[in-house]
Formats: structure tokens, C-alpha cells, sequence
């Protein structure tokens, strides 16, 4: 799987890197909904987020955004805990629904918390997709993994989200043991910043999130055609690597 | 005071939860990290050579008990008696010390080799760097670019204690910012580095771990008022309230007595008062934000009030009416911090003049009728802010 993630509101074509993201090939989409305070993320979501928030990104906004488009491919809105209370579970998650996307993830809202909007999901309709991380023990993997809904996210690194130089064993071991548990999808993501890492990952993962590799191009004023064969050229990569 | 200290005082429900309030809003990566706290600061709160070693270096290092110090001039002039609870006197010159040295010994009990912390005014990036010192303990303290510039010689005090200060220059750069990079960074050397967190606020255990490490405040001025007050308590309990750690532990001291609890937060800065509830920093509490949900910015003239969050501790004693919480504005303040200087020698941090500048305010419009006895707390003393009142006069 490619599962790229775009920060909505970043610049004004944002929904074009959508089309152009599933023109190359995702499976699925992470619309990340711009948090002031995201504690998960690194510099270049950080500054997407910042930017998309001073060119006056709303949660509603976005939502009208997507109802709008028709991309064949599952949204997944990842975003914080604050966005999703300040509504109530079961209003953000109709609205979520109501705007054609289907999965939620938020990485402030653990197990141990996720229980009313994981209910408020379920009653909407909306996989509430988990995430597991290196330092996650042995017996909360296996209950992050049944509980997951649509794929398990595996943080590759102890780290906030960003590009690495190298992919760690750590993605790997989590990958492995997650899979135990789970016929869902296992998806890496943190840390994949090209082609030859996200091939290199889908030799034991069933896919790859990539966030700030994105972000750090659409940032630098690249278009949606050059974002969109990027993409492209990681799908070929992961497709070779599994041929 | 071992056995004050010691006294247990309400331990939040399920994980961390002051009624709807607190929990651990964390990313998975740091929830074995708040665990590993958790079952340690159990482990240590219930171990007597623990205490036995905070209250040793609280005694010789910190110089506690610090006293109550009646405000003889301003009691005649409001016709109160006004009780001041210095711990403007301690070691650093503010309370922040109290916690910083219980979480201190505590990451030294654990194994880890670093404290990570995260400074408004200053004053907890010099209570954890100094603490770092006496312990042995590398120090990071992240800081915001704005309060860099306003506290520089906070900064200078904590690079003298060797010290990293990491300047943040993300988002409004205050104390906001400095917390989400302290978690940022918290991430990835969980291995082997402590968060030292700064007050009574973040996921659990942190809220009720700070108040128990500050609970000290109130338990030494319940004993103190025993002592000095013909009813044994007084009438009313005042502290300013930023993320509030002062708050909850000079409140632990008289939860249980009819005094009336009153915490003071900034006009610009009161999430009591013109908060939502919302999650930040790992809990759930009054929090302010805009419609959509996105965090604002807090204005005061007191760095250490600049934060948009509060302990959810004090939220959830404000839902339940067992606190009051009230505001102070600037100028009421700067006006406050001069007069207290003026009645009693005291140059006090523009923080406690927020609860001076409510005193002040209530006994002259009956609120506090006249007879009445109040403690206050001094958190700490001002020589930080001497920089900003120069610039005003």
C-alpha cells in the first residue's frame, strides 16, 4: 500500500495533490486537519500546518473541500485530539463521514483513550485506525492490532514525524510482531523518505505512510504534476520490490 | 514535616481523571514512558528513605519550612490579617524548586542520567538546572525565542548552572511552544532522560505528582495558621494560578478545612475563566481556544502565567465549586507588585501579584469582609521581572 499524507489548506491546490496522489497510484490518503499545537510532528508537518492554519484552515472548510471531490480512494483524516473533542466525537465523526472520508487517526488519542470516539466512529462508520510504536510492549501491540480498524500504523521510530537517512530495525521487529495479531494491513510510517526506503520497507510491511517527504516538496513550491511523479516513482519502487 | 507530607490526599481516579478532567492524551511512543513514571513515583511516594531524603534536602538545601510572614501594614490598612507563605524564600527563589527536587530524585531513583524541562519565566528551568547540578543530572531546558528575550538573566542563571537552553522558535514562541518541543524531544531519548515537568499539569501521573511534590506549601502553612490563628484555619486561601502548580499544593493543604480557596489567573491567560474544555500537552482540562478548536494565545505581563492550559485538577475544583477562580489584570498588578514592595519590603514575581492585586481588590470591595483572616502565597520573589517594571516606569 501507499498511503501518502497531504496537509489540507498548506497551499491553495492542496485537493490537486490529492488527485495527483491517486493518480500515482495510493491506496489511500492521510488529509491532515492543521492542529496549533501538534505534539507528534516535526518540522515540516509543523510548518504545513502553520502555514495552512495562517491561510485560515478550518476543520469545517476542509470537510466542504472534500465533499466535493470523488477519488476512489479511502481518506483517512489524521489529526489531534483537541479538533476532534472540540466538536464532540459524534459530531466530528458525522461530519467526517458526511464529507465521504473514512478513517480517523489521531496519534494524542492512545487505546487507553480512544474509547468514546472509538464508539462515536464506530457508529458513524469510521475506521478508527490505530498506531503501535517501537517502545509499544509485547501485549498492548497485540491489543493495538485487534483494535485497529482499516490498517495498523507502525511508527518506525522513536521520533516525532520527520525523514530518516536510514530505516531502523525497530520498524521492522514492530511490523513483525504486529502482523501476529492482526490480518489488517500493517503500514510503516515516520521516516520514509524516498523510493528506495519505501521499497526496502514493503519487504515486511504491508505499505508505507509518507508524510514529510511530501510536505517538505510542497513546501518548497513543487507542483502537484512533480508531487504526483514522485509518488508515482515509490509506487513503481514498491511494485518492482514485490514483483 | 515527614509525616505532613506523607499525609495522602486524594489520588485521581482511572488514569489521571479529576472528574472529566486529566487523563493521558500522549502519543503510544511516550505512554510506557508516563507508565515508567507512574509506577516509580507510586513506588517512591510510598517509600519512607525516599521521603527521608526529600525532606533532608528540602530542610538544608531549599531552607524549608518557609515561613508565614504576617503583612503587618497592609492588614492595618485593609483590615484583614494578611499572611504571607514565603516561598519567595526558598533556594531559587520560587516554589518551583519543591517539585523540581522530588522529580529530581525521583529520575536519579529510575536510572535516568537527563532532565528535559521547559521554562516560561525562567524559574523552573533554574529550579530543574540547579537541581541537575546538585544531583549530578545533564540539564535541557527548552525556552521560547519571546522568553528568552524577556528573562535573559533566568537564562544567563541557568547556563551558569550548566544548563542547555534549547531556544524554540516555533509557533508564539512562549511557553506553549516549548512544552510541544520538550515532548518532541522527550520522544526520542526516552531511554535514558526524564521530563521534568513544570507544573500540575500534562498526562498522568504529572498533575498529582507535582501537587504531592508541592503540597508541602499548604501543609507547612495549615500548621503554621494552627499555631498563630484562634480558629486554627483561615478564611481564605489565595495563590495565582498559571498551569498552577503553586495553587494545588498550597489547596492540598486546607481542602479538607472551611477555608475558601481562591486562585488568581491572568486577565490574558485565565482558562478557567474564558477556557473550553480541550486537550493539550497530554490532558484534559479548561484550555483556551478558538471556535474551530485551535489553541490561542495567552497574554500576560507575568511570563509564568502565559500558558493557555490549566492543571486539570484546578478545573475540576472550579466545576465543583470547591475553588473560585478570579482574574488580575496588568495594571492592577504592576500597581500591586509596588504597593506590596511599598507596605512590606517584599519585591515579590509579578506571578504572586496576582493574587496580592485580588487581596488588594476584595478587601477593599467587601469581598473579603473586614476581620477576615487570608493566607497567600508568595511563589516566588521578583527579581526576574525587574527588567519589565523598569521598562514601565
Amino acid at each position: 500500500m501507499l498511503v501518502p499524507y497531504v496537509t489540507a489548506g498548506a497551499t491553495g491546490d492542496w485537493t490537486d495533490l490529492l488527485r495527483a496522489a491517486v493518480d500515482a497510484g495510493a491506496d489511500a490518503i492521510e488529509v491532515g486537519l492543521p492542529f496549533s499545537d501538534p505534539t507528534m510532528d516535526g518540522p515540516v508537518i509543523q510548518q504545513a500546518s502553520y502555514q495552512a492554519l495562517c491561510r485560515g484552515t478550518t476543520v469545517a472548510g476542509v470537510f466542504d473541500e472534500v465533499s466535493r471531490l470523488d477519488l476512489g480512494v479511502p481518506l483517512i483524516a489524521f489529526t489531534y485530539a483537541n479538533l476532534v473533542l472540540n466538536r464532540g466525537a459524534d459530531a466530528f465523526c458525522s461530519a467526517l463521514r458526511d464529507a465521504g472520508m473514512s478513517g480517523l487517526l489521531a496519534p494524542d488519542l492512545p487505546i487507553d483513550e480512544a474509547g468514546p470516539v472509538s464508539a462515536a466512529a464506530e457508529r458513524h462508520g469510521v475506521d478508527v485506525v490505530l498506531l503501535a510504536s517501537p517502545s509499544t510492549p509485547p501485549a498492548r501491540r497485540a491489543e493495538i492490532a485487534k483494535r485497529s480498524q482499516g490498517f495498523v500504523y507502525a511508527v518506525s521510530v522513536m521520533a516525532p514525524t520527520g525523514e530518516q537517512a536510514s530505516l531502523r530495525s525497530p520498524g521492522r521487529e514492530l511490523v513483525m510482531s504486529l502482523k501476529q495479531h492482526t490480518d489488517l494491513p500493517v503500514v510503516l510510517g515516520f521516516g520514509i523518505s524516498g523510493a528506495e526506503q519505501a521499497a526496502a520497507a514493503c519487504e515486511y510491511a504491508d505499505g508505507v505512510a509518507i508524510g514529510s517527504a511530501v510536505m517538505r516538496r510542497v513546501l518548497a513550491g513543487e507542483s502537484p504534476a512533480e508531487i504526483g511523479a514522485m509518488l508515482a516513482g515509490i509506487r513503481r519502487a514498491i511494485s518492482l520490490g514485490r514483483a | 514535616m515527614d509525616q505532613l507530607v506523607r499525609a495522602d490526599s486524594r489520588r485521581p481516579a482511572g488514569l489521571g481523571r479529576f472528574g472529566e478532567y486529566g487523563g493521558r492524551f500522549v502519543p503510544e511512543s511516550l505512554v510506557p514512558a508516563c507508565e515508567e513514571v507512574e509506577r516509580a513515583f507510586a513506588e517512591a511516594w510510598a517509600d519512607p528513605v525516599f521521603h527521608a531524603e526529600l525532606h533532608h534536602l528540602l530542610s538544608v538545601y531549599v531552607g524549608r519550612p518557609t515561613p508565614l510572614t504576617p503583612a503587618v501594614r497592609l492588614s492595618a490598612e485593609l483590615g484583614i490579617t494578611l499572611l504571607l507563605k514565603r516561598e519567595d524564600l526558598t533556594h531559587t527563589g520560587s516554589h518551583k524548586i519543591n517539585n523540581v527536587l522530588g522529580q529530581a530524585l525521583l529520575a536519579r531513583r529510575m536510572g535516568k542520567r537527563r532532565l528535559i524541562a521547559e521554562t516560561g519565566a525562567g524559574q523552573h528551568g533554574v529550579a530543574t538546572a540547579t537541581a541537575g547540578a546538585l544531583l549530578g543530572l545533564d540539564v535541557t531546558v527548552f525556552m521560547g525565542e519571546r522568553d528568552i528575550e524577556r528573562q535573559e538573566l533566568n537564562v544567563f542563571r541557568m547556563k551558569m548552572l550548566g544548563a542547555e537552553v534549547v531556544p524554540v522558535t516555533a509557533g508564539s514562541r512562549t511557553l506553549k511552544d516549548a512544552t510541544s518541543e520538550a515532548f518532541r524531544h522527550w520522544v526520542t531519548v526516552v531511554d535514558d532522560s526524564y521530563y521534568c515537568l513544570g507544573s500540575a499539569l500534562g498526562p498522568h501521573p504529572y498533575p498529582w505528582m507535582v501537587r504531592q511534590f508541592q503540597r508541602v506549601i499548604g501543609d507547612e502553612a495549615r500548621a503554621q495558621c494552627a499555631g498563630r490563628l484562634s480558629a486554627a484555619t483561615p478564611d481564605f486561601v489565595v495563590a495565582c494560578v498559571g498551569g498552577g502548580s503553586n495553587a494545588a499544593g498550597t489547596f492540598a493543604g486546607f481542602l479538607d478545612t472551611p477555608a475558601r480557596l481562591i486562585g488568581v489567573e491572568a486577565a490574558g491567560g485565565a482558562a478557567i475563566g474564558a477556557g473550553r474544555p480541550g486537550v493539550l500537552h497530554g490532558f484534559r482540562s479548561r484550555v483556551l481556544q478558538d471556535e474551530h478548536g485551535q489553541i490561542t494565545e495567552a497574554h500576560s505581563i507575568s511570563a509564568g502565567l502565559d500558558y493557555p492550559g490549566v492543571g486539570p485538577e484546578h478545573a475540576y475544583l472550579a466545576e465543583t465549586g470547591r475553588a473560585t477562580y478570579v482574574t488580575a489584570d496588568d495594571a492592577e498588578v504592576v500597581a500591586a507588585t509596588h504597593r506590596l514592595a511599598r507596605s512590606e519590603g517584599i519585591l515579590c514575581a509579578l506571578e504572586s501579584a496576582h493574587a496580592v492585586a485580588w487581596v488588594l481588590r476584595a478587601a477593599q470591595d467587601g469581598t473579603i469582609p473586614q476581620g477576615s483572616t487570608v493566607v497567600l502565597t508568595l511563589s516566588g520573589r521578583g527579581d526576574k521581572d525587574m527588567a519589565t517594571l523598569m521598562e514601565l516606569s
